[in-house]
């Protein structure tokens, strides 16, 4: 059983979309979560629909939904300040030695991040990269263990088959009511297959297939 | 924010002539635009806090979508696209382009005091 698990992704709603199902299976075997938050999303595009946030709004009605979304997963947060999409502007030895005094702080067995170059949007890349890079400058007797998640359309093609693949159906409900604690995002992101012509009536089987398997790679360390 | 008025945003621009102020001037069409349709381009840009003076400044449209451009010394300022705008509590004019769900395609936003970093 893992001792501790920590979650590093960059946006407040990451952690629901992408782990949340896997966040509470080990909740529910009473291992310690933390979520360690790179920024507050204050960039997003969705605002809402019918829009209640604008730019300048955007960042503290994020961060309360954030909060929300992990008090309903039963987790630790933490913010970690950097602003919405320029993570992969900053200087990446810093980010990672950040995050590798926060690492041996919680000393997590289990590590989850996404996979570098294999997650689509810049922040995702970054804050996964700077974490791997944490991760490596620690000493190898001592290093959690790291999970990798892509999500990008071509990943098996590219990486091969993943690692570790949590069906995670029996928690699907508790996956949704976290991701609908964003709502901020997840009214355009859930209208995005609403406008899917393929997609059936019924939203919530089709936001099952999509968001009803977590995959992740366990990232090799060479020595 | 509220559908644009012509009248009272140009009111306010003209508010912010010959005055140092900061400018947020972003487009955007999501960092996922490539994702989920592989014909699209990911495309954005931002600027955020920019010192500036301008000497004129016009909001020009057609009911639906307008177009703000402001008149520097050396140079102009513009964003199109513009669908709503508020004047927050802080006298910021926040003025920003939605796609139909709601989405933030542009924004044009100027103020006395630098935005929150």
């Amino acid at each position: 059983m893992e001792k501790h698990v920590v979650v590093i992704y960059p946006h407040p709603d990451d952690e629901s979309f992408g782990a949340s199902g896997t966040i509470t299976k080990f909740r529910e075997q009473g291992v310690p979560v933390t979520y360690l938050c790179g920024t507050l999303g204050e960039m997003g595009r969705n605002m809402g629909s019918p829009t209640f946030a604008n730019r300048e709004t955007l960042a503290e009605i994020r961060k309360e939904e954030l909060i929300q979304a992990c008090q309903i997963l039963d987790i630790d947060l933490r913010m970690l300040g950097y602003r919405d999409k320029t993570l992969e502007f900053e200087d990446r030895m810093e980010v990672a030695r950040n995050l590798k005094s926060i690492l041996e702080e919680i000393e997590p067995s289990l590590v989850i991040t996404h996979y570098p170059e294999h997650a689509v949007h810049p922040d995702h890349d970054a804050l996964g990269a700077a974490t791997i890079e944490a991760v490596g400058l620690m000493d190898p007797e001592s290093r959690p263990t790291v999970w990798a998640q892509p999500i990008t359309n071509t990943f098996v093609e590219d990486l091969g088959e993943p690692d570790v693949r949590n069906d995670i159906s029996n928690y699907f409900d508790k996956k949704m009511e976290a991701i609908s604690a964003h709502k901020s995002q997840a009214d355009g992101i859930l209208g995005k297959f609403r406008e899917n012509p393929e997609i059936a009536a019924d939203i919530k089987e089709e936001a099952k297939k999509r968001l009803g398997k977590e995959r992740f790679y366990i990232w090799k360390y060479d020595g | 924010m509220k559908p644009i008025e012509l009248n009272n945003v140009q009111q306010i621009l003209e508010n912010f002539c010959n005055k140092e102020v900061y400018v947020h001037l972003e487009t955007t069409n999501g960092a996922y635009a490539s994702h989920f349709d592989d014909k699209a381009y990911t495309v954005g840009a931002y600027i955020r806090n920019a010192k500036v003076t301008f000497s004129q400044a016009k909001i020009v449209g057609n009911g639906n979508t307008y177009r703000t451009g402001l008149k520097m010394e050396l140079g102009w300022i513009y964003a199109e696209g513009l669908t709503d705008w508020v004047l927050d509590h802080d006298n910021r004019l926040l003025m920003a382009g939605h796609d139909r769900e709601g989405r933030l395609m542009v924004s044009l936003e100027i103020s006395e005091t630098p935005f929150k970093y």
